[in-house]
This record gives C-alpha cells, structure tokens and sequence, in this order.
C-alpha cells in the first residue's frame, strides 16, 4: 500500500514539482492529523476512562516518562542511545558481512552450472531452517556474548542474499548474454558489466530480505540473552512488568528497522540511477 | 554465457561430492578431539539422537508431541490472521474510509518485528496457548491482508460496476465479486504468511512457551546437547518445508483452473 501512495508522487515530482511539494505538505497534515487522533483515542481508553488498566498498556503519559528515563538516566545497563547504537552496529556489521560473501556465493551459482550443484545439497538442508531456530545453537557453541549474536544475524542474512542473487543472474535476458558474447566480454569485465549490473534488482530484493531477516533475529537474540542493546530492554522490562517501558522499545525496534531500510532504499537509488528513469 | 544444463552424470557427481564434503569436514572436527561430542556430534549421533527423541520424552514430551503443539499454535496463530486478514482486506478495499483509517495504523504496527511482541503477548496473553498464538499472528497477519487488498483492488472495474447496476448490495459484490477475482492473490499471500507465522512461532517457542519445538531446543541448549538442537532444527525446516509445499499445491491448482 505504500508503494501505491508513493509512486504517484516520484513519478510526478520531476514533471509538475509545485504539485508534488503541495502533496507532500498534505501527506505530512495527514499523517499529523492520525498522529493526533491516535494519541487522543489512547489517551482516552487508558488514562481518562480507565477502559484498558494501566498494567496491561500504559498511558502516553507514563510512555513519556519511561523514555525520560531511559534518555537519561539510563535502564537495563545503559542509556537508549547506547541500547540502539550496539543494536544497530551488530546488524549493519553482521548484514555487511553476510551479504559480501551471500552475494558472491549467489553469483557465482548463478553464474556456473558447476558451483550449483556443488553447493546446493548443502543448500537444500540449510535454507528450509528459519533463521531464528539457530538462535539456541549459536548459544551453545558461542555463549550470550556477540559473537552468538553475529552468528546468528550472518546466517539470517547469509540465506535470501545467496538465493536472489542466484535468481538474479539467471533471470537476465539471454540477449544479454549473447551481445555480451558476441562482444567478446570475458573475465572481469563480464562479471562487472554483465552479470553484477543485470542480477542487481534481484541483489537489492535479496539485501532488503536479509536485512529484515537479521533485525528481527537480532532483536530474538536480545530477548533470549544479552548485556544491552534492543532486545535486552525488552526482556527486562517484560520481567519488571513495566508496559510503558516495553512500549518505548517496541517503537524504537521499529523505528530503527524502518530507518535502515530506508537506508538500504537510498543506497539502491544511488547504485542503479537506471531504474528510477524506467 | 551460463552453459547448458550439465550432463547428468556430471552433475550428480558435483552434487554427491558437494554433500560428501560438507558431512566430512564436519566428521573431521567432530571427531578431532578439539571439542567434546556434546558440543559438536558427529552426523551420525544426530541422526541416533532423532531417533531417540522419537521415542523417550525430552522436556517432558516426545518429538512428535512437541511438534503437535507448535502445529496447533501455528494453527491458531494462522487461522487467527487468515480469518482477520481477508475480510478486513476486502472492506478495505470496498470503503474508503475503512482504508483510511486502517492503512496508516497498520504501516505502523507493520514495521514492529513479530518477536518484538513477546513482552506484551507475554504480559498480555500468559505463556501457555495466547502469547505465542498473538506472535504468530503478528508474524502471518501483514501478507493476508496486504494481498487480499491489492488483489481486491485489482479487479476490473467493470465487473463491479455490472454487479452494482445489476442491484448487488455492498456485501453480495464484496463476497460474490471481489473476493472470487482476488482469490489468486490471497493465496500468494497465504504462503508468505505461513512461512513468516512458522517462523515467528520458533521464536515465540524459545522465549514464552513450555512446549513444541523450540522449546525442547531451549532445554537441549540449556543442557548443551547440541545433537537435541540440531534435530529440532533439522524438524522445523522439514515441517516448514512441507507446509510451504501444501500451499504450493493448492496455489498451482487455483492457477491452473484459472488459466493463469
């Protein structure tokens, strides 16, 4: 649905930008206006009428407080923008890695017959597992520390990188192959302007699933053990029975997932400036 | 150019190589003495582990026991989302305002990761059926409605306006127009959302629960029998697996009815 709302708006933006900055500036009424609405609403069913208890949701309120109080004094062995930083770097560390070496794998499957059908028994057993069941082998062999946690957020991430860049290659035009052949593209070059250029909208489509993948296995990780980050919050304000303080995590798991995503989505428009003209 | 398919001796000697490798290399550091047996089983320990845990109970229940509780959660948790998610989906389509109203706070709640809910679903629902069950849901609900409502808004416009002018109430063109042409869509959705809700439900599993399989994997982590995790791993893919084909089954024959 989000694609439908925002399709409109790029593709008129370049040929009437008064109407697509008049759009944007209704878009953000919009969205202020439910904002309200919806502060107003909760406001109402927990706070003046009592309608849900306070120990099962919080009020806006006490949502404000808690984080005053994780801004500042810090809760759970540290201050939220500790909690996100350490969260956030062991994904982008974890993703980074797990993609360089998912991509490469991918495309070489992609680009061999021969590398396919080495790799893909082992394949075959591995990608059915969803990512968070290694969650309690990564315990075993690695402990609560963070080389667990990159264990398991490389092996979310490592999955859908292989599988759409392999896609991606195989999905090229075979007009492609056949100028690129006729061409006399070989070594380097075929992988640099042929296969990498032709499997990336496949790439992208795989990144944005492993980056997903590994935020939400990261958080998991968190919730099963950790010293600080996200996830850890989580888990203790869950033990306190602090709603309000669950709620603030919850938004920020959110909020930062959404923010990286977003990244990831500029990076695309940077790395293929074809696509937004098509 | 990527060549022909190979020859199939090639091939099946490239396959049976590839998985030769990997079982050996992971005998050799089995059985090198660098770690303890329990920390790394050799293949074959996992497989007489398997066949262990099918007949003596592990956490209090036997492999097959621990996988009919994850199937009901998983059942419940999906049924939950598929009956939520579709007819939501269709009025969303059908009103505007219903879209209005439910679109942003849903864009909302969707970017919040299903295992982010456990503290709630916890607090709110108690560890035994209703907290996993509210996770599940949480994972398999975006995908049933997201493509019930693009498939419902796909719909030629025309067969609606012929179903209005012929007198059709708002509910006769929803269930008699909308949903029969969105039905293609919905069904690719169901798939995704089975696999997201099987997903969440192992999490769910190793956090708030007391049965199913990732419960039984917390206790095999927890008494660092790795073999105990690796077949509760090797049991969710397989269950996961066959789920996803079920789907598949009942999507190809939609499709093929359908001439797609």
């Amino acid at each position: 649905m989000s694609t439908a709302a925002a399709n409109p708006t790029s593709a008129g933006a370049a040929a009437a930008p008064r109407q697509g900055t008049r759009s944007l500036g209704k878009r953000v009424g919009g969205v202020l206006l439910t904002l309200g609405i919806v502060l107003a609403l909760w406001h109402l069913l927990t706070a003046v009428t009592g309608l849900i208890p306070p120990m099962r949701f919080p009020t806006p309120a006490e949502v404000g407080v808690a984080l005053q109080q994780i801004a500042i004094d810090g809760y759970s062995n540290g201050r939220l923008h500790e909690h996100v930083l350490r969260s956030v770097l062991l994904v982008t560390m974890g993703f980074v890695v797990a993609a360089s070496c998912g991509v490469l794998l991918g495309l070489a499957m992609g680009a061999s017959r021969s590398v396919e059908a080495f790799v893909n028994p082992i394949f075959l057993v591995l990608r059915p597992i969803p990512p968070l069941a290694w969650i309690p082998l990564a315990i075993v062999w690695l402990g609560l520390g963070d080389a667990a946690k990159m264990m398991v957020i490389f092996v979310s991430a490592f999955v859908p990188s292989v599988i759409n860049s392999y896609t991606g290659v195989r999905q090229i035009d075979k007009p492609i192959f056949e100028a690129a052949a006729m061409l006399d593209v070989t070594g380097l070059r075929y992988w640099r302007e042929v296969l990498i250029p032709g499997a990336l909208p496949s790439i992208f489509t795989g990144l944005r699933l492993s980056l997903q993948a590994s935020w939400t296995t990261l958080v998991a990780a968190e919730l099963v053990g950790a010293v600080t980050g996200l996830g850890q919050i989580l888990n203790q304000a869950a033990q306190d029975i602090f709603p309000a303080m669950i709620l603030v995590g919850m938004i920020s798991v959110a909020l930062c997932g959404w923010l990286m995503t977003l990244g990831l989505g500029w990076l695309e428009k940077r790395v293929m400036p074809w696509k937004a003209l098509s | 150019m990527i060549g022909p398919p190979l020859p199939a001796q090639r091939f099946w000697g490239l396959t049976a190589s590839g998985a030769a490798s990997f079982l050996g290399l992971w005998t050799v550091a089995a059985l090198s003495g660098l770690t303890s047996r329990n920390f790394l089983p050799a293949p074959w320990d996992v497989v007489e582990r398997f066949g262990q845990l099918l007949v003596t109970p592990f956490a209090g229940h036997v492999l097959l026991e621990h996988l009919a509780s994850s199937l009901k959660r998983f059942a419940m948790g999906f049924g939950l989302a598929v009956l939520v998610g579709i007819p939501l989906g269709l009025l969303m389509a059908w009103f505007k305002w219903i879209d209005r109203i439910i679109t942003p706070a849903f864009e909302a709640v969707r970017f919040v990761a299903p295992i982010a809910w456990v503290p709630f679903a916890a607090l709110w629902f108690g560890t035994g059926i209703g907290g996993p069950v509210l996770i599940i849901f949480m994972g398999a609900f975006p995908p049933v409605l997201i493509n019930t409502y693009r498939g419902a808004k796909q719909v030629d416009r025309k067969y609606i306006e012929a179903s209005q002018m012929l007198g059709a109430s708002a509910w006769r063109s929803m269930t008699e127009v909308l949903l029969p042409a969105a039905v293609p869509s919905i069904v690719a959705g169901l798939r995704i959302s089975a696999g997201l809700g099987w997903q969440s439900l192992v999490g769910a599993e190793l956090i708030v629960a007391s049965s199913g399989v990732g419960y039984m994997m917390v206790k095999g982590q927890a008494s660092v029998s790795t073999a105990t995790v690796m077949c509760g791993m090797v049991a969710i893919g397989f269950v996961g697996l066959l789920i996803d084909v079920a789907l598949r089954r009942v999507q190809q024959a939609i499709e093929t009815r359908r001439g797609i």
